[in-house]
């Protein structure tokens, strides 16, 4: 009995750890081939551990490659967009959940309308709303587009609707206007929902792929998921130049995941429970 | 601030304030949302001459014509194939590999974390992180595979590109699979798996018969999701295919870029407009077919 526990055991590590190298082996490889030798990476077998790791590699990616510039960009464009998005659906969560005013239900059903507007459906005339905007190519092409959000400002008014109705009244009673009540009470209050859409919002922007693509040409302003179509685009020798800058891409998001898990899992959650 | 009965008069100043908190958010939809939107259904109505060079001649009123015209084409009717036939290879074949990876962590083991966040890590990656990793991966000559098929890369065979796209899709979006199936597995309560096992089902009839019924919600979710998703798709086929080789992998989002913006192309926003309204069309009738079977999962409780 203990014997065939033990054994039932082993197979369960077995098959986790057979899935988890599953889903790693392609970005394994991308960062072993990332520190070859453009010469080696042509060689049969393929390389399973680089022998001799080829660091400059990623300095290439990075000044040569201009990932450095493509990832400040990367970061200008998301912080933007996620201070952006916080502040006007906190503004707007605020008024839906606490505030009586004529076509309010109205006006919070059109702004769950957005979300069923994907941007591939919009961009084209986007890119003629920014170039007679005189933005094209610009920062402001790239961030203003994406300041408001339906799914930002639906999830911290049902975060708000929490806020107990005794704390309102004790408020009110403390003489707090509706912008003190906000910051002082509401906002602490909702953290986690604000944190959760945070992490969203920027996500979304980083990830950003078609709209960059269409409204900016200048290298300068290239975010690094666009930058590592030029990147990829490069001659064969520079394949590890490739490989060093696609680990540069993936590294910060892995990193910011890692410490905002939870954050994430909760902001899946509420899209996927019915308000 | 008080809590108040309805049907009493809207007060002036709350009115003043709630619209100006608003404000910002209609603006930045009104002109990045909702005008493009409706102007999409004005377009297709006219057609724009040819530029010559600098000079640009004015639109003509051309009907329903172009309406008619594009849904007839073969391009239109062959990108909806595609699109179809990506949707029914990626969102199922990502729905199961995230149940069978949130399945295997589902349990208390010493180190559980761990695999957790192995499994979920794909989240990291960008659609087009992704298509470098499987494009440097199959290169046909310095690739870890060199997967060769014919004289190029699997992603110039008319056969394999469009299988090739939908691996990297299902790759990429395993982590947010395995997340969305890990919370609906926990969201069971135990002591109902625990009863069944009580009454002697088994592992697998456990899971057929609690699990899965208790989890349809959540496949429901993760289907509309995915199909949204999916019918979305373009960073992966710009960066592998551009839709070729011959169209075999011009999704509806490529082909609205292809048609409206192509650079140095011919562009025609007043056809892709037409694409645009059935890219539409078919989230709309995702959305409301997740609002409907929601309602009924819940009403079935």
């Amino acid at each position: 009995m203990r014997a065939d526990r033990r054994w039932s055991l082993v197979a369960r590590y077995a098959l986790l750890v057979l899935l988890a190298a599953l889903v790693l082996f392609p970005i394994y490889i991308t960062v072993v081939n990332s520190l070859l030798t453009p010469a080696r990476m042509g060689n049969r077998p393929p390389a399973l551990a680089p022998s001799n790791p080829q660091w400059h590699n990623y300095s290439a990616a990075w000044s040569d490659g201009h990932l450095g510039r493509y990832l400040a960009n990367s970061f200008i464009v998301s912080i933007s967009i996620t201070v952006g998005q916080v502040i006007t659906a906190i503004l707007a969560a605020y008024a839906f959940a606490f505030l009586r005013f004529p076509l309010r239900g109205l006006l919070f059903v059109v702004f769950l309308a957005t979300l069923m507007i994907p941007g591939e459906v919009t961009f084209f005339t986007n890119v003629d709303t920014i170039r007679s905007l005189g933005w094209y190519d610009s920062y402001a092409a790239l961030i203003v587009p994406f300041l408001a959000t339906g799914f930002g400002a639906f999830l911290l008014r049902q975060s708000f609707l929490t806020v107990p109705p005794d704390l309102r009244d004790a408020a009110a009673l403390d003489g707090y206007g509706h912008w003190r009540f906000m910051a002082k009470v509401v906002v602490p209050l909702a953290r986690p929902a604000i944190g959760a859409m945070s992490l969203f919002a920027f996500l979304g922007a980083w990830n950003q792929y078609l709209w960059p693509l269409v409204a900016t040409k200048d290298e300068r302003l290239r975010t690094v998921q666009i930058g590592l179509k030029s990147l990829a685009t490069s001659q064969v020798d520079k394949i590890p130049v490739t490989y060093a800058g696609t680990v540069l891409a993936f590294v910060p998001i892995a990193i910011l995941l890692l410490l905002f898990s939870k954050q994430l899992v909760r902001g899946l959650m509420a899209g996927a429970v019915k308000g | 601030m008080r809590r108040r009965k309805e049907r009493q008069p809207y007060r002036l100043r709350e009115t003043g304030l709630a619209y100006l908190m608003l404000l910002p958010a209609m603006v930045v939809f009104g002109v990045f949302v909702f005008y493009p939107f409706a102007k999409n259904f004005q377009l297709p109505f006219f057609s724009q001459p040819p530029k010559f060079g600098a000079i640009s001649r004015p639109a003509r009123y051309v009907g329903w014509k172009q309406w008619s015209d594009v849904l007839q084409s073969n391009d239109f009717r062959n990108t909806l194939l595609v699109t179809l036939k990506f949707t029914l290879i990626t969102v199922p074949v990502g729905i199961a590999l995230g149940l069978l990876l949130a399945v295997a962590a589902h349990q208390k083991l010493r180190g559980i974390t761990v695999f957790r966040t192995i499994f979920s890590s794909t989240v990291a990656t960008s659609i087009a992180v992704a298509s470098v990793i499987f494009f440097s991966l199959t290169n046909p000559i310095v690739g870890f595979w060199q997967l060769r098929i014919g004289h190029g890369g699997i992603t110039e065979s008319p056969t394999w590109a469009l299988p090739a796209i939908c691996v990297v899709t299902v790759w990429q979006s395993l982590g947010l699979s395995f997340i969305v199936m890990s919370a609906g597995l926990q969201s069971i309560p135990d002591d109902l798996l625990e009863a069944a096992r009580v009454d002697g089902a088994g592992a697998f009839s456990v899971f057929r018969n609690v699990t899965f019924p208790l989890l349809t919600p959540t496949l429901f979710f993760a289907f509309v999701v995915g199909s949204i998703s999916s019918f979305q798709a373009f960073a992966q086929v710009d960066l592998l295919t551009q839709g070729g080789p011959l169209d075999h992998t011009r999704t509806l989002a490529y082909s609205i870029y292809k048609t409206s913006i192509e650079a140095g192309g011919p562009s025609d926003e007043n056809k892709a407009a037409v694409f645009a309204i059935g890219l539409f069309v078919v989230v709309l009738i995702l959305t409301v077919l997740q609002l409907r079977l929601e309602r009924r999962v819940n009403y079935a409780r």
